[in-house]
């Protein structure tokens, strides 16, 4: 009785589930575990949990929010990049007749936890915390379309980061590769926790970045400052709408495919199965479907990022705005029809290869024309090399070597030999860490000023540059040399000692990397702790060009005290050009968005609704969906989620920005 | 336009000295419409999933066995009638009569459930004979998109529940109006899903 009772309680969830045999994980939860309790004791001790709540974890400023997205990528970065340079050591040292360190049972979860970290939490919350946080300054409004939607698709964002955590201590993750092919992801073959893990914490991820995109496209049609025409629009803007589109139409193409997937394992369903009729190549196609306009998500917001640096640090008006925008939208749409050359090798006749190549071929023009538009941005601008515009650099010279690559794997033939090799890894995280990473890195340099009031301190920026570029050449050329030589990706030993060389260099690759990493962090802390003499109160550090660089550093609640009239696409150059006065009195009140705890309840629920899935604690699946029902029909009993701004603290708020700029002695 | 822009006009405007108030819940339906469209990739790729799926019978029970067009049609039936009387809800909304409003509502639940019932009973009667969403790929597939647009409808009824609490309470207030909006838009687009049900599942099925 006692054992069907525990059963009843705790599922499949056992103390063998617990990685207790395992002794880097064991080291590694003492580690975060020492290292969370000294967090929470120091938030208690600071007696820090109430502002948290009331100003960050409740709050529906957009700018906010983008800010705790950006910690969020962060945080899962390291995590990320741990799993990432456990592979290298690993491969490194793997040779003559070495087991390495790594059982093949942890190494594969390493590898699946890598690529999922990495794109979903890492790059994910990144791009969606830049685009919260700028989208809204950038067209003149003052937050976005549904501040409250906005809170939880971050918290259902943590909400997955939290299962996938959890899956390093409690269980195991997926040891299928980050896109958990079937059969291998199915019951059969996989009859653990692992891809369940893998699963539900992709969905509530996914819940919040399908509403995240909905609100940033209602954002951008519809609450765009007067004057702001769509060709007005500044270009980040531009590729923020654009990813927005393709978040929309392709992560309910996941959100499907995962459901069916989980339908396989959880009701014995035959849709990826072997035997009943079942089609595992649909899964592959399907995933696809979704997973390749995941890459231009991921992109083409960089590209925007790209494109104001070059402008604004070249001092010149972006060249050929109007072709940058419909490169933009050419991507968009073209996106959708080059999925198959994920997997040339499935054996879909020539006819099909033949024109998933050529639409693969056709993305590099509109991407060849953008990096033509800022070489000319440059030509003959007065260049300022500054972190951002350094990173930029690097990007262009960076980028094209991936891009080429990419080019010649969508030709089948060639991709026939290179499927699946270290050739492929190789190229995509050229394009991920040349363009992704770089352009993140970027754009943190470039607004980090206007979130925070003072710039990142150069010294630490340019040493973790440097570290990052060196370390991205040393860390991947010898992938591509080794993926020419036919090795495959994803092994954990090597027999051929010939090939040793290149891991080790590949190896040292990522240690600068990490050196990279450890720079960026030092720079953070020295910025903060120099803050007084890096601040910035003129709210326009680079002599900026577009609208959020009109407001202070950092902009406050309502962002603008007047809603600005737009008249040229280069909307803050244009004024400041036609003798722009800041407007010193006239305030009024402003109608704000009230704070809510709601998104934090729902994403707790939705954890827990997962956590019961994954183990089988139906119980809690139950409770916890009824729960997360009942509290959102109880949260739309709530009408009042709205309040004024006095126009008295909105004049307090502008004369103390007044009295600063005077005591600068800069233009008031 | 630049041009005029750098001559400078000191009488240039840069601000509106009213304050700009986007319409509440200006963005709402625009907002919902993106949510319906990315619902209804999901129904697309269910009904891929069909198309591939849908002729993979595993030497097991294939639509002509299975499927009962009249009852089929009586379905349909009700779901298309609980379409119109929402329409008149939103009819006797405009008009501002509460009493109609939440008759009609109540009215159109009513069809709500009944469709429900009747796609319940046919599973279950399915379930018996053996023909399980286990049993092959083309009945997992089949349960999996007709079972999809189910728990959609049974999600319409509760939040129509809610809405006619709602309304009882606040009255036809600009934000029950807007919430009514998107229900309505909910509540039609299972009806568009539920034809291409109908016609690609049912009636080609049978012809299959």
């Amino acid at each position: 009785m006692p054992e069907t009772l525990t059963k009843f309680i705790f599922g499949r969830l056992t103390l063998e589930s617990l990685p207790l045999h395992e002794p880097i994980v064991v080291g590694t939860f003492i580690v975060v575990a020492l290292g969370g309790l000294a967090l929470l004791g120091a938030v208690t001790y600071f007696k820090l949990w109430g502002y948290l709540w009331r100003e960050w974890f409740t709050s529906v400023d957009h700018k906010k929010i983008g800010v705790m997205y950006m910690v969020l990528g962060l945080v899962m970065l390291l995590r990320g990049f741990s799993d990432a340079i456990m592979m290298r050591l690993q491969q490194a040292i793997a040779f003559n007749g070495s087991e390495g360190y790594l059982n093949a049972h942890h190494y594969d979860q390493i590898f699946t936890a890598h690529g999922v970290i990495m794109i979903f939490f890492v790059a994910m919350p990144f791009v969606t915390g830049l685009m919260n946080f700028v989208v809204p300054l950038q067209i003149g409004a003052r937050d976005v379309s549904f501040p409250f939607l906005n809170n939880f698709s971050f918290w259902m964002t943590v909400g997955g980061a939290i299962l996938v955590m959890a899956s390093l201590f409690v269980g195991e993750f997926a040891r299928t590769g980050w896109l958990a092919y079937p059969p291998l992801s199915g019951i059969n073959y996989s009859p653990d926790v692992g891809v369940d893990y893998y699963i539900w914490a992709l969905q509530v991820a996914g819940v919040g970045t399908t509403l995240s995109g909905i609100n940033l496209i209602c954002t951008i049609i519809k609450m765009r400052a007067p004057g702001m025409t769509m060709m007005r629009m500044p270009v980040f803007t531009w590729t923020s709408l654009c990813t927005n589109v393709l978040i929309v139409a392709s992560f309910p193409v996941l959100t499907a495919v995962l459901t069916l997937l989980a339908l396989d394992r959880y009701v014995g369903t035959n849709f990826f199965t072997n035997d009943f009729g079942g089609n595992p190549m649909m899964y592959v196609n399907l995933i696809w479907i979704w997973g390749h306009p995941e890459v231009y998500i991921l992109i083409l917001p960089l590209f925007g990022v790209f494109s104001e640096v070059t402008s604004t640090f070249s001092g010149k008006r972006l060249f050929g705005y109007t072709s940058m925008v419909y490169a933009t939208v050419v991507i968009t749409i073209l996106s959708y029809l080059v999925w198959l050359h994920h997997f040339f090798t499935m054996g879909s006749g020539a006819s099909v290869n033949s024109f998933f190549g050529i639409t693969t071929m056709i993305i590099s023009i509109p991407t060849g024309a953008k990096m033509f538009n800022w070489l000319f941005t440059m030509y003959r601008g007065r260049i300022r090399f500054e972190l951002p515009m350094m990173w930029t650099v690097a990007f262009m010279l960076t980028f094209v070597v991936g891009g080429m690559t990419g080019v010649l794997l969508a030709v089948p033939p060639a991709d026939f030999v290179l499927h699946n090799s270290l050739f492929l890894i190789a190229h995509f995280h050229n394009v991920i860490i040349g363009g992704v990473l770089f352009g993140l890195f970027a754009g943190i340099a470039y607004w980090w000023p206007k979130a925070f009031g003072f710039r990142l301190d150069p010294f630490w920026g340019k040493v973790s540059f440097w570290c990052w570029v060196l370390g991205f050449w040393f860390a991947f050329m010898p992938l591509y040399i080794l993926g020419l030589m036919g090795v495959t990706r994803r092994m954990r030993v090597f027999d051929d000692p010939s090939l040793q060389i290149w891991f080790v260099i590949a190896a040292f690759g990522a240690v600068l990397i990490a050196c990279g990493i450890a720079a960026f962090l030092v720079q953070i802390f020295v910025s903060i702790r120099k803050r007084a003499e890096l601040v910035d109160v003129t709210g326009d550090p680079w002599d900026g060009r577009t609208l959020e660089w009109s407001t202070s550093s950092p902009p406050p609640a309502y962002n603008f005290a007047f809603t600005p009239i737009i008249r040229d696409n280069d909307a803050w150059w244009d004024m400041k050009k036609a003798g722009y006065r800041r407007p010193l009195s006239g305030f009024k009140p402003i109608h704000m968005p009230k704070n809510t705890g709601t998104g934090v309840i729902l994403a707790v629920f939705s954890v827990a609704l997962g956590f019961g899935l994954i183990w089988y604690m139906w119980w809690l699946a139950a409770l916890s969906f009824v729960s997360l029902i009942a509290t959102a029909i109880g949260h739309t009993f709530n009408y009042h989620r709205d309040f004024d701004i006095p126009a008295a603290e909105v004049a307090q708020t502008e004369e103390a920005r007044t009295a600063l700029l005077v005591a600068e002695g800069a233009r008031a | 336009m630049a041009s005029t822009a750098i001559t400078a006009d000191t009488a240039a405007v840069f601000h509106l000295e009213e304050e700009h108030a986007h319409a509440e819940g200006g963005s709402t339906m625009l907002g919902f419409w993106l949510y319906l469209m990315s619902d209804c990739l999901i129904f697309a790729m269910l009904f891929a999933a069909f198309g591939v799926l849908g002729g993979n019978y595993a030497a097991g029970p294939a639509p002509k066995d299975l499927f009962d067009l009249g009852l089929v049609a009586v379905n349909t039936t009700m779901l298309l009638l609980s379409s119109i009387t929402y329409g008149f809800a939103m009819l006797t909304m405009d008009k501002g009569r509460v009493g109609a409003t939440q008759g009609w509502l109540a009215v159109t639940m009513l069809f709500g459930l009944a469709f429900l019932s009747i796609e319940l009973s046919e599973f279950a009667h399915m379930i018996h004979e053996g023909a399980t969403p286990q049993r092959s790929a083309f009945l997992s597939s089949f349960f999996t998109l007709v079972g999809t647009h189910g728990l959609h409808v049974t999600f319409g009824i509760v939040w129509m529940v809610t809405l006619m609490v709602q309304v009882a309470r606040h009255g036809l207030i600009e934000a029950n109006r807007r919430r009514l909006m998107c229900l309505s838009m909910f509540w039609h687009f299972l009806d568009v899903v539920w034809i291409g049900v109908f016609t690609f599942v049912y009636l080609m099925g049978t012809l299959r």
